[in-house]
């Protein structure tokens, strides 16, 4: 870099104080500005995830009363739901879907994206994300591939239905299946959008934490949100791209008669000509991204939580660099894990052993981090608000479903349980209901810097979270024992298995738990829509945070700061600190903001 | 990198307010984004190894495949490849010399350098696309089993290839061609060996020095030879004449081996061919002088860190394919 183009740089960061005239289309559509980008974000993830949540309601009616007709059904499925009885096909394509957003829709895009939009420029003192452009084009590859994977619900042949790992060769062969032809294709061609828009995204928070931090903000005073962002976007650079090439692969057997996961294969009376390819090397190539994926969710929500947690309890974080190093030990893990999702595929019992090994080293930092959040509401001065109590019931969660991982984790034990609700049980509360908790509380707890101080309606932030919480264990507690029972997943309906037959009550406790927990994310949507609108306006900093987006203007201007940028002196997690006498650094005040200087006599926290 | 500028050298190198590698954002975004296309290429070698060791007793013999060289006939085992990869790596070296040249603000020696990195990259795309037409084409032809293994030919006298050409008998059929004034409906025939199957086998009988070669390879690294005994046994398992390669069939082994070549060589030739694009742009905005407005020919260097890497892919292919 020449001392021209570093002045030029610098240069540009200023400029960035000054006003443009936007036209609507620049403001709301086209914006390239991180704060309009995060929202975009979140509610098309919110739009998702409601589509998502909604046809999980769907197939759990059909678990829960198989073969009972329902006029729901038939209106919203149509041709699929003759006389109001839903169709095989159309329950695999539901679970499909189901998985397929809420794991990159909502908990991918909707999670980090958002967040590491909003907080990423906010909380490391940047005027904006480093290429805004990128950026917005981030963001509009996702809403493409968001259409997409919508429009191919309405597809003739029905969606794409071989699950959402979309194993060869049901996922290969049109013939297979209904939802194999081109509800397939689109699926694919989604997903391909997808990753590019989540390879820019990523590229953008890597660069954008690694340069633009401002004076003072050296990477172990970064508040841990912005850790578990880095480290997401990292394992995403890594990771989405070898679901490329098993996606491009794939297109490859399903257009082009390639035979790169097919051999010998026999449908309906004809042989087909495919030899010598091995869908075990798919289940390699997808789980190489499939376990990463998890981390990638899970992640940004654990972020979210130490940081809500730490404002609420008034406390610092425990263990501030253990929480960094359990980040990046999870990171590493995550990529030498993959094989424990294919224990029964026929893989070589050997690498079985050394997954498993491998698989159980997660429980290490995974504790670390459980401990280290019970540590920090530990004699805290605790702040009930909404996103505290979902960041306390995702450690709940998180805990809950992380013991049912050793289990599975461990090829002996999973043998027995593989492919039953016990699995399904445990991924939807370790990543799906801790994610989840994970965007509510950040949703509650940021929704004032969103929203140029807006505030959400505590009460029914309360009503959305108890329901939500007893609910949600309501669904998957049970499900644990319906797995165990030997239930496997997938099936469109139990009732051939007359062993299953005493399970139906439990079937139908989890539903009527699923209908009325979906029922308290109707309030959600209420609360968040009619607070954009008419929220009650609250302070500058609601929750006495120490970290740099509260001193950023309230009113959203391009470049966050109206002035200079401000500078770092201390980490992000000075709360209640006293002084030797035993009184806070300033007086009447149990925080210190990340930009106060160091008092005299005051020793930095050693973190 | 100019080491001239050195921004706060004396501060907390990852204190924050500086750029703590020293790189621009834009550089720092093509490194990561070649990070992530490195393993986008790891997943296609990974699993052309997964693959080839399933298959490792019968795999083509890379040697035997590709020893064409365009104008020449005769056995030149992967001279022409080699050529091709001396060209990339040229190019790759030219790409450096322009890069140092924008660093030392010479607008004409970049729009040379530029321009000699550009012909070579088309160079190699152009060689990439006849040697899949060579290898689409076919060398010597062979039959395919029921079972869809593949049934090469051997000379018994000197041990050298036999191409069905050599021996196959041409036996006159009424074969009535269907064509689209006959018919109400018609499809095109498509492709047709230049032999059928019944030619081949008649020809194998009258041609006693003629015998058959299997797929499978023995402790010496080669693939075994039947006795003409053996062979005729072998032969009647055939049941069609395979000319050359295409995504389902291949007259050189195992199908895969055609599957992988097409697929990443074509994958890694696409890269070198948005290169090429992306150099001629830039070639371009040397040529109007944008970087000498701009100050900085940090655009030549970013394209040339993409450049580099396609051309260090290319080694990994190369070494994977063609030499191990």
């Amino acid at each position: 870099m020449s001392v021209t183009a570093q002045a030029h740089v610098e240069d540009h960061a200023h400029d960035h104080g000054h006003h443009h005239k936007e036209t609507f289309i620049t403001k709301y559509i086209f914006s390239q500005d991180h704060k309009m980008i995060a929202r975009q974000y979140l509610i098309t993830g919110l739009i998702m995830g409601f589509v998502g949540i909604a046809m999980s309601l769907l197939f759990r009616m059909q678990l829960a009363w198989p073969g009972e007709s329902f006029p729901i059904f038939e209106t919203l499925l149509g041709k699929w739901a003759p006389d109001g009885v839903m169709d095989a096909d159309i329950y695999l394509a539901l679970v499909t879907i189901h998985g397929t957003i809420m794991v990159f829709f909502v908990l991918t895009a909707g999670l980090s994206g958002t967040f590491s939009n909003l907080l990423i420029p906010l909380q490391i003192g940047a005027r904006d994300m480093a290429s805004g452009f990128l950026n917005m084009v981030s963001y509009w590859l996702f809403f493409l591939s968001s259409v997409i994977m919508v429009i191919s619900l309405f597809v003739e042949a029905g969606p794409a239905s071989a699950g959402w790992t979309v194993y060869p060769p049901l996922s290969a062969l049109p013939m297979a299946q209904s939802g194999s032809g081109m509800g397939m294709t689109l699926w694919l061609v989604s997903m391909t959008i997808f990753i590019a828009s989540s390879l820019l995204g990523s590229l953008n928070y890597i660069v954008t934490v690694l340069n633009l931090r401002t004076k003072g903000m050296s990477m172990t005073r970064l508040p841990l949100t912005i850790w578990a962002f880095f480290v997401t976007a990292v394992i995403g650079v890594i990771s989405f791209p070898v679901l490329l090439s098993a996606g491009l692969l794939l297109l490859m057997d399903r257009s082009f008669g390639t035979s790169f996961f097919l051999s010998d294969i026999f449908i309906q009376g004809e042989v087909l000509h495919y030899q010598g390819g091995s869908p075990v090397l798919f289940e390699h190539l997808f789980w190489f991204l499939g376990h990463p994926e998890v981390y990638i969710v899970i992640l940004p929500a654990m972020g979210i939580v130490s940081e809500v947690m730490s404002v609420n309890a008034r406390k610092p974080i425990f263990g501030y660099r253990a929480m960094i190093a359990s980040i990046l030990a999870i990171a590493f893990l995550s990529t030498i894990v993959w094989g424990h999702h294919m224990f029964i595929s026929g893989m070589n019992p050997f690498l079985g052993s050394v997954f498993t090994f491998t698989t159980l080293l997660i429980a290490i930092p995974s504790a670390v981090k459980a401990f280290n959040w019970i540590t920090t509401l530990w004699k805290g001065n605790l702040q009930l608000n909404p996103g505290m109590l979902f960041s306390i019931g995702m450690v709940s969660t998180f805990i809950t479903g992380g013991l049912t991982g050793i289990i599975l984790g461990d090829s002996t034990l999973d043998i027995n349980v593989h492919d039953t609700y016990f699995v399904v049980a445990h991924f939807h509360l370790v990543m799906g209901i801790s994610a989840l908790y994970g965007l509510f509380a950040g949703v509650y707890h940021w929704f004032p810097k969103m929203f140029e101080s807006k505030m959400m309606n505590k009460n029914l932030g309360y009503v959305h979270f108890w329901i939500t919480a007893i609910g949600s264990y309501g669904i998957f507690f049970p499900m644990h024992f319906v797995g165990m029972a030997g239930v496997p997943r997938r099936y469109y309906e139990n009732t051939a298995f007359p062993m299953f037959d005493e399970l139906t009550d439990v079937q139908v406790l989890m539903t009527v738990f699923a209908l009325i927990t979906a029922g308290a994310q109707l309030v959600f949507a209420y609360n968040f829509i009619s607070s954009i609108f008419y929220g009650k306006k609250g302070p500058k900093n609601p929750w006495k945070a120490t970290t740099l987006e509260w001193t950023a203007e309230v009113k959203h201007i391009h470049g966050n700061w109206d002035g200079p940028i401000p500078h770092v002196h201390r980490w992000a997690y000075d709360y209640s600190k006293t002084d030797e006498n035993g009184e806070y650094i300033i007086p009447g005040q149990d925080f210190v903001p990340q930009t106060v200087p160091l008092q005299e006599d005051e020793e930095e926290l050693n973190h | 990198m100019d080491s001239t500028v050195t921004t706060a050298s004396e501060e907390n190198v990852w204190g924050g307010g500086n750029r703590p590698l020293n790189a621009s954002y834009g550089k720092l975004m093509m490194w990561f984004f070649l990070v992530s296309d490195a393993l986008t290429f790891s997943g296609f070698l990974a699993s052309y190894g997964f693959s080839r060791f399933k298959f490792i007793e019968t795999w083509p013999i890379a040697d035997e495949v590709f020893t064409h060289v365009p104008f020449f006939h005769g056995n030149f085992p992967m001279y022409y490849v080699a050529f091709m990869t001396f060209i990339l790596i040229m190019s790759s070296v030219t790409m450096v010399l322009a890069v140092d040249a924008g660093h030392r603000m010479k607008q004409n020696a970049v729009i040379w350098y530029m321009f000699l990195t550009i012909i070579g990259g088309a160079i190699f795309v152009g060689s990439q696309a006849w040697e899949w037409a060579t290898f689409i084409k076919g060398d010597f032809g062979a039959l395919e089993t029921k079972g869809g293994r593949i049934l090469q030919f051997v000379n018994a006298d000197t041990g050298e290839r036999a191409a069905l050409a050599d021996f196959a008998e041409v036996i006159p059929d009424s074969r009535l061609e269907h064509e689209r004034k006959n018919g109400v409906w018609y499809y095109d025939e498509g492709y047709m060996p230049s032999y059928n199957l019944n030619e081949v086998i008649e020809g194998f009988k009258a041609n006693s020095n003629i015998l058959v070669r299997t797929e499978t390879i023995n402790e010496e690294g080669e693939k075994v030879v039947l006795d003409r005994g053996q062979s005729l046994t072998k032969l009647k398992d055939a049941v069609q004449v395979v000319e050359g390669a295409n995504l389902i069939h291949n007259e050189y082994g195992s199908r895969l081996f055609a599957d992988f070549f097409f697929f990443i060589t074509g994958f890694h030739g696409f890269h070198v061919f948005s290169g090429v694009v992306i150099n001629i742009i830039i070639f371009f905005n040397v040529i109007l002088g944008t970087y000498e407005r701009r100050g900085h020919y940090e655009m030549v260097e970013k394209v040339g860190l993409y450049w580099h890497f396609v051309d260090l892919v290319w080694v990994f292919v190369f070494t994977f394919f063609y030499l191990v």
